[in-house]
């Protein structure tokens, strides 16, 4: 996020949603917007289902899947012409905005509506509240990036976040709301493979250089695989090994058929978790690990905030801390680690990373730091690109809408999209084995809309079949209007109605490697019991 | 009766809300919100409230696995670390540090993601390096 949670309630004039189920999957944000409401801002919801946040909502659409690049440059259009823009700011802080005005004159209305499915006087009134007050907040999550243009919708995104002068001001901003607990922390600290920690290029030769002399090792200087490249990379025979941490792949990746025949490829597998999932079924050795509360270490959320997590209880069993299983596998590696305690490897990495430098534990306390953090006395960073924009000017792209990689056709003619539900948490390792949570909802389904429902002479709990070009699953229906007609919805959290059998591996976006999981073609039928 | 509270953070979604892990004898008895956080200001989810079921879940591994004729055998962490260890620098040996991937952790802290990557690339040798950031 380029701002911080607390502002929307103490800032934001207008919070602009699209893409997030905020209340299920972001529930403390939802309240805070709700909360925001409350004093006064505008909410404006953009979401294909008709999630529980739109009713809240002052002005609500509900967009085709996919549609979102063509949305966001109709409201840009609509904004420039009526001179809602910021034109001060954008010759101040921007640059390329001649372009991006260019690309948008043709996003009338009218082939806005042809392609969102959103009337044109709705386009208009949601355009005039975003640009008419400010500051306003743009909020997205996977709704936005989990498409073959991902990267292009979030840089719709910011280019109307620009347009509007709501880059750099508290309250404003673009805020993706990570999914994760520590997404944010993984990328921070090189979990990426083209960066060392605080995005440093693995192939710029200083930053090469630095960790090599901190790490007393040759580094190499090519950019290495994404999760999406390794697994076709398995399937080659070009990665033979593979060490897992913390992480579900054989129910988180798509395409699950394609994914089990390359990890059958894999000459080892291992996997480090606290619980034996669907991934450390199959591998050939398992690390037990130590979990939340039985060790000491930070997490940093989707506000930049790095916070201190502490011990509470010893370890179940003979758990390890991950820190101690990862020291100990790379000592047998043959290259030593040796940490007496979490803060060192924390005073190691602060040492090497800008953002971080002026973070300790002392510091971090209770509520914790948001980096930038350089210097010991440096208080934190609630939002960024103040005054100027961390790369000097504001670039605004022109993008072109591009259709999903699936639309209907004959033989699949229903659109699926994936996503998350209240109580249950990703692959559902960590909430399906909590009693609390497992007696809300304890098995997979499908939503599908009332008239699709008759049509196919679907009742509530009938077995569907769904058949997606990769594969077929079979999911107790649930009857609702939240999904609009033609679409289904499935939950990602259930291994026996595991949604990644039907999505697609091959449609991703090119830049990101993110798989499109908001938008596929499905067929569906009602299974006679 | 030995009774505590200590601070945390929940491990479910990005947001971060601050909680306070009950702790009686040694055992996380209960989730409750931390008053004072200025992320979730004493509030939970229904998953926040649930976090300490997680943890306590009778099915939490216990012990290193290694995997035998297609079956687990529990392990001493020598052994496991050892075997895991012996496999992975014969691949590296026979076909190069590039045919090994370390997927790290949105799950694990910061100190342990670092440490994975440090190990990719510094034990290992290869950039090989993501994780769930796109899922």
């Amino acid at each position: 996020m380029t701002n911080s949670i607390e502002e929307f309630e103490t800032h934001s004039k207008v919070i602009f949603v699209i893409g997030s189920n905020t209340t299920a999957c972001h529930p403390l944000i939802a309240s805070r917007i709700i909360k925001a409401k409350e004093n006064g801002a505008k909410l404006i919801v953009a979401d294909p289902r008709n999630i529980q946040l739109s009713r809240y909502a002052d002005f609500t659409v509900h967009q085709r899947l996919g549609s979102d690049v063509a949305l966001l440059n109709g409201m840009m259009h609509i904004i420039i012409k009526n001179n809602w823009h910021d034109q001060a700011y954008i010759e101040q802080r921007c640059e390329d905005f001649e372009q991006l005005k260019e690309t948008l004159h043709t996003y009338t209305p009218t082939m806005v509506e042809a392609i969102t499915g959103i009337a044109k006087k709705d386009i208009t009134k949601m355009a005039e509240l975003y640009a008419t007050q400010s500051p306003a907040a743009l909020l997205y999550a996977m709704g936005i990036t989990q498409h073959t243009t991902g990267v292009d919708n979030v840089k719709s995104c910011c280019n109307l976040a620009m347009l509007c002068g709501n880059v750099g001001v508290a309250g404003g901003g673009v805020n993706p709301l990570r999914g994760q607990n520590n997404v944010q922390g993984a990328c921070d600290m090189g979990g990426l493979p083209n960066v060392f920690t605080g995005y440093q290029p693995v192939a710029d030769p200083k930053a090469r250089e630095k960790f090599s002399q901190a790490w007393d090792c040759e580094l190499s200087d090519t950019p290495g695989m994404t999760i999406t490249d390794m697994i076709s990379a398995i399937e080659e025979g070009k990665i033979k090994g593979l060490y897992v941490i913390g992480e579900n792949p054989k129910l988180s990746d798509p395409d699950k058929n394609h994914l089990d025949n390359a990890f059958k490829k894999l000459d080892f597998l291992i996997t480090e978790d606290i619980f034996l999932t669907e991934s450390a079924q199959i591998a050939d050795v398992v690390f037990a690990s130590a979990s939340l509360g039985e060790r000491e270490g930070t997490f940093t959320n989707t506000e930049r905030r790095c916070m201190l997590t502490r011990k509470a209880v010893e370890p179940v069993g003979n758990a390890l801390p991950d820190w101690e299983i990862i020291s100990r596998f790379s000592t047998a590696l043959g290259y030593e680690m040796n940490y007496d305690c979490p803060s060192d490897i924390f005073n190691e990495m602060t040492s090497l990373t800008k953002s971080y430098q002026g973070m300790s534990y002392q510091r971090l306390g209770i509520d914790g730091l948001q980096w930038p953090c350089p210097t010991p006395e440096h208080p934190g960073t609630p939002y960024l690109h103040k005054n100027i924009f961390t790369r000097g000017k504001g670039k605004f792209h022109a993008i072109d809408y591009k259709d999903p990689a699936e639309l209907t056709c004959e033989d699949y003619p229903m659109l699926m999209t994936t996503g998350r539900m209240f109580a249950h948490f990703h692959t559902g390792t960590m909430t399906r084995v909590s009693t609390s949570l497992d007696s809300e909802q304890k098995t997979g389904y499908v939503e599908i809309n009332p008239k699709d429902a008759r049509r196919l002479n679907i009742n509530t709990d009938d077995m569907i079949l769904l058949t997606s070009r990769r594969g077929k699953i079979e999911a107790p229906a649930r009857i609702t209007d939240s999904v609009p007609p033609n679409n289904i919805f499935l939950p990602i959290h259930f291994g026996e109605n595991p949604t990644n059998v039907l999505t697609s591996s091959t449609a991703f976006d090119p830049i990101a490697k993110i798989p499109e999981f908001k938008v596929g073609a499905v067929k569906i039928e009602k299974l006679i019991a | 009766m030995n009774c505590k509270f200590v601070p945390s953070v929940c491990s479910y979604c990005g947001t971060g809300c601050g909680v306070l892990f009950e702790v009686i004898d040694g055992k996380i008895n209960s989730t409750l919100p931390l008053k004072s956080h200025p992320v979730n200001q004493g509030k939970l989810c229904i998953k926040g409230w649930s976090l300490h079921e997680y943890i306590n879940s009778y099915m939490r591994l216990k012990a290193p696995l290694v995997k035998e004729n297609g079956h687990f055998q529990k392990a001493t962490w020598d052994e496991a670390i050892t075997h895991a260890a012996k496999n992975f620098n014969r691949i590296k040996e026979t076909h190069g540090p590039d045919a090994i991937g370390v997927l790290v952790s949105a799950k694990v802290t910061n100190e342990e993601n670092y440490l994975a990557q440090k190990l990719a690339r510094a034990a290992i040798g290869t950039n090989n390096v993501d994780h769930c950031a796109r899922l």
